[in-house]
């Protein structure tokens, strides 16, 4: 059950791969079949985002969207060695590990997997059969109205994704991990749709990575809802390790109840378009958020992080800070914006965006913004794009250090503001030993993974 | 061990040393003392190989060598270190790894092997017993958010731990209380053998009151205008700048 996404006209073909895709969703619980459709009706009237709105400006989609790329409505068969997948898998780090395969959970659609602490995990459609009171609970609340084609067009055409829950002050115990895998001949387009909660005093760490290994195009349009109780705790950290030929845009978004506190950390050490949408709302009073990311970004590269942040009530904490290191001709973008509603006093929130351009060539777009309605606030943000610090160079050069390796000090001094808030050790090491090789130019992409060599 | 000849050197086209002769042998302390503006941190940047700063004339010999054909790493492996007046910091680079980096490259420069783990610990707690520098100080980012004193101390640290055969301290005492003065003073006082000398650039008498020069030398205008014993010093302390630049005037 394969389609072809077609892009004709300078439009993509979406009623016909909607309509198709209806004609088989039959056994898709019926309760998500007014979401599909009202979201069908929103991309239908709006379309791909246009780069005359600010959220996209520097992102041509209707250009990645017009290359011929399959979609496939069920999981495919694909014969790879699980062992080289575990591979993956942080040394020292003990890890529940998930794998979707091409945005499809991998190793059973047919129950959830029960984890200590009445933690479950599996497929989202498995989810949306086997815990409807849950899932009809959360379903897309988070979203609300995105006002985002493609956010509707995930809704309007996901077939599945990875589910975590958490119970009211359950813990897992261990983290869990996600792997994203992309692995196909064909140029594949990809929509998973995923969803974590986390009731009221549940902790979870969950460490996603994304690994697409395909040589051939791939497209991934996906989306998350986080929902994170009152005096819940969620860490996570996102590794992004992609092929050149791996374009992708995820959105995540994250609702906070009271007290509840979200550390996240976003890795882009490869990949050849990345846009990420952070989209936090703080609706308790007392929630925490914190989010880090750092890319490394090179050859013909993009990345691109998008920030919104609801301060919907008062008392919250919120801080972002991104870093980015541009080389050759790669291209970034930040875009972030806080928003503090009128009733949000004592809101405190910080956003940061620092940059380093390796050379005149790299290009950086950066754009903080705040919106504050209320009154009583402290917020700040900036943003910095700049060269290596030549001062600081020649002080480390005057005590020996030869040009080269200053410059890598530098850079790994300049990453490792982000990379030291990853609390899990293991995971934190192996990440500081990726980005020491990266920037020596030693690796391109998880060398662990050797999927693409058999 | 350092012979500079007719020196002359420029930053952004203008000239800011005008012809430096000096000589230093092994052993030796020198003062360098002047106004401000009188081109002493030119000098110490000239010799540390900043390259801002643009020779246009003269000769700087270090141990037989043309110093100005080295590369600013290649002058510390020779064993020349430059005390910044300004420390810089560096954000997310600890010091343990800065001076590993660095006495290894020092190292290597020198055909030896990586110094050991716990050879490094214990060399790292006696140079830091020689500065009294804080122990927690050391596991954080360079100079990051250290105080005046702090970063001085940081730099005679950085000092001990490469064991420089020529020194210069560009203004080192500026911004230091009494008690850290002394302390810093006494960590070069202590490092000092018969076979390194130490060039210490100061605007006050004060630091000569404990690192005891056998050379006293006023720079002014770009020109080394009077060199002297260690009287020299306190004549300036007495009389000020403006005797000299009288003096001169006089000329």
């Amino acid at each position: 059950m394969t389609e072809v996404l077609t892009y004709k006209d300078n439009k993509l073909d979406f009623e016909d791969m909607f309509r198709k895709s209806e004609k088989t969703n039959g056994h898709v619980a019926s309760f998500l079949r007014s979401f599909r459709e009202e979201a069908a009706g929103s991309f239908i009237k709006s379309g791909l985002p246009g780069q005359n709105t600010t959220k996209y400006k520097y992102l041509d989609l209707d250009g990645l969207f017009s290359r011929e790329y399959y979609y496939r409505f069920q999981q495919e068969i694909v014969h790879f060695d699980i062992n080289h997948v575990f591979k993956c898998d942080i040394p020292n780090m003990n890890t529940k590990m998930q794998i979707l395969l091409n945005g499809f959970y991998y190793g059973g659609q047919d129950s959830l997997v029960e984890l200590q602490g009445g933690v479950k995990c599996g497929s989202m459609l498995q989810a949306a059969r086997e815990m409807p009171d849950i899932f009809e609970k959360y379903y897309s609340k988070a979203v609300g109205k995105a006002n985002d084609g493609l956010v509707d067009m995930n809704t309007a055409l996901w077939r599945d994704g990875y589910f975590i829950y958490v119970p009211k002050n359950g813990s897992p115990g261990e983290s869990l991990q996600v792997v994203n895998l992309v692995l196909s001949e064909r140029n594949l387009f990809l929509q998973p749709r995923n969803m974590i909660i986390l009731e009221e005093g549940a902790e979870l760490n969950l460490v996603v990575c994304d690994h697409a290994l395909s040589r051939k195009l791939s497209l991934s349009n996906s989306v998350s809802e986080i929902f994170v109780g009152a005096n819940a705790k969620f860490d996570y950290t996102v590794l992004q390790n992609d092929h050149n030929s791996a374009s992708q845009i995820n959105y995540n978004f994250i609702d906070q109840g009271r007290d509840s506190r979200v550390e996240g950390n976003i890795i882009s050490l490869h990949g050849g378009l990345i846009r990420n949408n952070h989209i936090v709302k703080l609706s308790g009073r007392g929630a925490e958020n914190y989010l880090g990311g750092l890319n490394l970004t090179d050859g013909d590269q993009y990345i691109d992080n998008y920030v919104f942040v609801d301060h919907a009530v008062p008392d919250c904490y919120s801080e972002q800070f991104f870093k980015g290191v541009l080389d050759d001709k790669a291209r970034g973008v930040f875009n972030g914006r806080i928003l503090v509603q009128q009733d949000a006093q004592k809101t405190q929130a910080y956003q940061k965006n620092n940059n380093i351009l390796l050379t005149d060539h790299a290009r950086m777009n950066s754009n903080p913004q705040l919106e504050i309605y209320a009154d009583d606030v402290k917020c700040t943000h900036g943003a910095t794009v700049g060269q290596i610090d030549e001062e600081a160079m020649f002080y480390l050069r005057s005590r020996g250090i030869p040009e080269n390796e200053a410059r890598m000090m530098m850079m790994y001094g300049f990453a490792e503001e982000i990379i030291k808030k990853i609390k899990i050790d293991s995971l934190r090491e192996r990440i500081e030993d990726f980005i020491a090789r990266r920037l020596r130019g030693e690796m391109t992409r998880c060398e662990n993974c050797s999927l693409l060599d058999r | 061990m350092l012979i500079i000849k007719d020196l002359h050197a420029e930053i952004d086209g203008k000239e800011i040393l005008k012809g430096i002769n000096l000589e230093l042998k092994a052993g030796e302390v020198h003062a360098i003392m002047g106004p401000n503006g009188s081109g002493k941190s030119t000098l110490a940047s000239v010799i540390s190989g900043r390259d801002l700063v643009k020779v246009t004339k003269g000769k700087v010999i270090y141990k037989g060598n043309n110093l100005l054909d080295m590369s600013p790493e290649a002058r510390s492996h020779a064993g020349i270190f430059l005390g910044f007046q300004y420390p810089i910091e560096i954000p997310g680079v600890s010091i343990i790894n800065f001076m590993k980096t660095a006495l290894n490259e020092h190292r290597k420069a020198r055909g030896e092997d990586a110094i050991s783990p716990s050879d490094f610990l214990k060399l790292m707690r006696e140079k830091k017993a020689l500065v009294e520098i804080d122990s927690s100080l050391v596991n954080r980012s360079v100079n990051e958010g250290f105080s005046g004193g702090e970063k001085k101390r940081n730099e005679i640290f950085q000092m001990a731990m490469l064991e420089p055969e020529l020194a210069i301290l560009d203004e080192t005492d500026s911004g230091l209380d009494i008690d850290a003065l002394r302390t810093v003073a006494n960590g070069v006082n202590k490092l000092k053998t018969p076979k390194n000398a130490t060039i210490v650039i100061t605007h006050y008498q004060r630091l000569l009151d404990y690192i005891i020069p056998d050379r006293v030398h006023v720079l002014y205008k770009g020109r080394i205008v009077k060199s002297s014993g260690r009287e020299l010093a306190m004549e300036l302390e007495e009389k000020g700048y403006d005797w000299i630049k009288k003096e001169l005037a006089n000329d």
